[in-house]
Order: C-alpha cells, then sequence, then structure tokens
C-alpha cells in the first residue's frame, strides 16, 4: 500500500472544502429562493402559532420541491437549499467511507456503514406513523 | 405580521443569535428556540425545525477550518457518531409526541446546565497512556500547538463517553439544539481528551448527528422554509461576526455576561412551559 498517494492529510483537505463548499452553496440558493418567495408573497400575512404536522415521504418531498423548483416557486427553491445543506454532512459521511475503504481500514468502513444504517432507519421511521 | 417583516426580524434575530453564540461559545441554535417562541409566537415545533438548521450550518461552516487544521480527530468523532445518531433518532421520535410545555421546561433545564457549563474553567490536559479498547479503536490522536508542533494524546473509558454521547444526541434530536456542551463533556471530562480537540471534534460531528433527526422533521413537517431561510442566513453570519469579536476582546467578561442573559432566557422558558404558553 502506498501509504503517500492517500493519508490522512488529504481526507482532511477534501472534508473541509466539501463542509466549506456545501454550506456557502445552500446558503447561496436559500438566499435566492428568499428573494423570490419575498417579491411575491412579501405582503401577506402569516400565521406560526399553531403547528400542523404533516406525513411525507422523503421522496414525495423530493418530488414536490423539483417540481416546485420547476415552477420557480421561492419556498421550493428554499427549501432545495435546505435539502443540500442537510447533504453536506451526509457527504462528508459517505467520502470519509470511501477514504477508510482505500486505507484498508476495515474497523472504520464497518463504523461508518453503522452510522449511515441508523440515518437510513430514521428515514422510515420518521414516516407513517 | 406581514412574510417581509418576519423575516426582517427573523433575520436580525437570528444573526445576533449566531453572534451570541459564538462569543458564549454555546451554538446559535439555542438561542434561536426562545427567539421564536417567545418573541415571535412561533409553535416550539417550528423553532426546533430552525434551530436544527442553524445548528447545521453553523457546526459544518466552523468545522470546516478545524479539519483543514488538523485539530478534528475525525475516527473519534465518527465513532462517536454511533452514539449521537442513536440517540437523536430517539429524541427526535419523543419529541413528536412530547406536549410543547414539556419539551420547553426540558429546553429551559438544558440551558441553565450550558450557560454553566461554558463557565467553566478550560484547562487543557494531555493523557499519555490510552486505555486498551482505545487503542484497539484507534482513538489516539495529535494536534498542532501554537507553534505547529504536534501534541500526541490519549484517552480512556470509551464507553462512558459513548454512554454520555448517546444522551448528548438524544437532546439534540429531541430538541433541535447541538447539544456541544454534553459532548465536550463526554469527550474532556470521561474520556480525558484534551479541550480543543473535543470542542472541535462535537462540532464536526453536530453535521451528522443533526441529519439523523432532521430527515425525521422534515417528513413530519417541522421545517418551513419561510422561517429556516432567515434563520440560516442571519446565524451564520452572527457566528462569523462573534468569532471576529472574539479575537479582539476578553472572552471571560463577556461569557459571563451572556451566561447570565441566557439564564434569563431560560428561567423565561420554564415559566412559559408551566404555564402552558408554548
Amino acid at each position: 500500500m502506498n501509504k503517500d498517494s492517500f493519508t490522512d492529510k488529504t481526507l482532511q483537505r477534501i472534508v473541509g472544502n466539501l463542509l466549506r463548499y456545501g454550506v456557502w452553496t445552500a446558503l447561496a440558493i436559500g438566499a435566492i429562493g428568499g428573494i423570490v418567495y419575498l417579491v411575491r408573497h412579501g405582503h401577506e400575512s402569516i400565521h406560526y402559532g399553531i403547528f400542523t404536522e404533516t406525513d411525507k415521504s422523503i421522496g414525495a418531498l423530493t418530488g414536490d420541491i423539483i417540481d416546485g423548483v420547476k415552477k420557480g416557486s421561492g419556498t421550493s427553491i428554499i427549501f432545495f437549499g435546505i435539502l443540500l445543506l442537510f447533504l453536506t454532512p451526509a457527504l462528508r459521511l459517505v467520502l470519509s467511507f470511501f477514504s477508510f475503504l482505500i486505507e484498508k481500514d476495515y474497523l472504520y468502513v464497518i463504523i461508518t456503514l453503522i452510522v449511515m444504517a441508523i440515518i437510513g432507519i430514521s428515514i422510515s421511521l420518521g414516516y407513517g406513523h | 405580521m406581514t412574510i417581509l417583516t418576519f423575516t426582517l426580524i427573523m433575520l436580525l434575530g437570528a444573526f445576533a443569535a449566531g453572534m451570541i453564540g459564538s462569543l458564549s461559545g454555546l451554538g446559535g441554535g439555542i438561542i434561536i428556540i426562545p427567539l421564536l417562541t417567545i418573541g415571535l409566537g412561533v409553535d416550539i415545533h417550528y423553532a426546533i425545525g430552525a434551530a436544527l438548521v442553524s445548528v447545521i450550518a453553523t457546526s459544518s461552516g466552523s468545522a470546516a477550518a478545524y479539519v483543514r487544521e488538523g485539530i478534528t480527530n475525525m475516527r473519534l468523532g465518527i465513532f462517536l457518531e454511533i452514539a449521537t445518531t442513536f440517540g437523536a433518532v430517539c429524541g427526535a421520535l419523543i419529541s413528536t409526541i412530547a406536549p410543547g410545555s414539556f419539551i420547553a421546561v426540558l429546553f429551559g433545564l438544558t440551558l441553565i446546565f450550558s450557560s454553566i457549563n461554558s463557565l467553566r474553567k478550560k484547562e487543557e490536559h494531555v493523557l499519555k497512556q490510552s486505555s486498551p479498547l482505545a487503542r484497539k479503536l484507534k482513538l489516539e490522536g495529535s494536534y498542532p500547538d501554537s507553534k505547529g508542533q504536534p501534541i500526541a494524546y490519549g484517552t480512556k473509558n470509551v464507553l462512558g463517553g459513548f454512554g454520555m454521547m448517546g444522551i448528548a444526541g438524544m437532546m439534540s434530536g429531541l430538541l433541535g439544539i447541538g447539544s456541544g456542551a454534553f459532548k465536550v463533556i463526554a469527550m474532556d471530562n470521561i474520556m480525558r481528551i484534551p479541550f480543543k480537540v473535543s470542542t472541535t471534534t462535537s462540532n464536526f460531528m453536530m453535521g451528522v448527528t443533526a441529519i439523523a433527526s432532521t430527515v425525521i422533521y422534515l417528513q413530519k413537517g417541522y421545517v418551513q422554509p419561510g422561517i429556516c431561510m432567515p434563520t440560516m442566513i442571519g446565524v451564520l453570519f452572527g457566528s462569523m461576526a462573534g468569532s471576529r469579536i472574539l479575537i479582539r476582546s476578553n472572552p471571560r467578561k463577556l461569557r459571563i455576561f451572556f451566561a447570565f442573559i441566557i439564564l434569563l432566557l431560560a428561567l423565561n422558558m420554564i415559566y412559559s412551559g408551566l404555564a402552558g404558553k408554548i
């Protein structure tokens, strides 16, 4: 195994960049959505005092958001930005999974898989109860 | 209130929350919730969703720098994420059935604990000898000192730290906060990891811990774009401004001042929760 080609230092740089650019991209998209939303609905009044629980699977939710973005809906663009923000740490996890695989650190390959599995389980738990 | 007014108030409020969060060392999410619920009459479930969005934004933003500098212990972070994500899923599920007043009181108590903890004296201690389990899990590491020289450290009480991390994750899932205070206690007090490594690794872990509960929140409708957008932008810029101020000021005095403010917020939350106003 050639230790020079891929070390923890390389991973540190890649993960650092991923986190930074991920956050800024999400923020930029969220801000664009915010402007569209304010221009269209800024004068309307809102009530956030009562919480209405929804029960939508993450797949259906993503579908709705993509449809909304195509139609140029401000809230959907904001939501898209928020989804990107959530994807940043998730991608970080996937990235470390592959880097442990390259380093042949199988103990940590399994540990990363367990974390991913728990997040996967939470997707199914949050829906339909 | 019109959407425009609400958004502008939230932008300013979230900016202040982000700034106070980074000055007090508590994270912005903790101030967003009282601002939204007590200040603007928003339902606590929406406030939790917004707080969690701001937690992910600020933790990823600051974790980026620490990871690049090599202070964060990524193996330790990922190993402990098993406990925090599991805890977060449990917490988020409890939060979907718990009444708002219960969450408000619990949040108030957590605030009191966190603000007292932020005043704790931080001493860097370096453990030379690791426990066998810590060695097996490769949790030892090193971090650069102010001159860039690596300082090696070991760790112990892996299981104790792991258990405490589960509790930290559960609070995070229940309340939409990063629960950095609990995470640092698990790493700093229990596992004896140097303080600088504990705080940065705690920050690094927040994003992944938060998505475990956020998927549940998303599907239940906690995440309101109209509330999250100004929150996310305001908190991120606020915490950046806060960290600039921190370099030029006396952190000790600032921390005492903000710990006091947060204590008042906490008492207000507990009162509102008990009085059934939230």
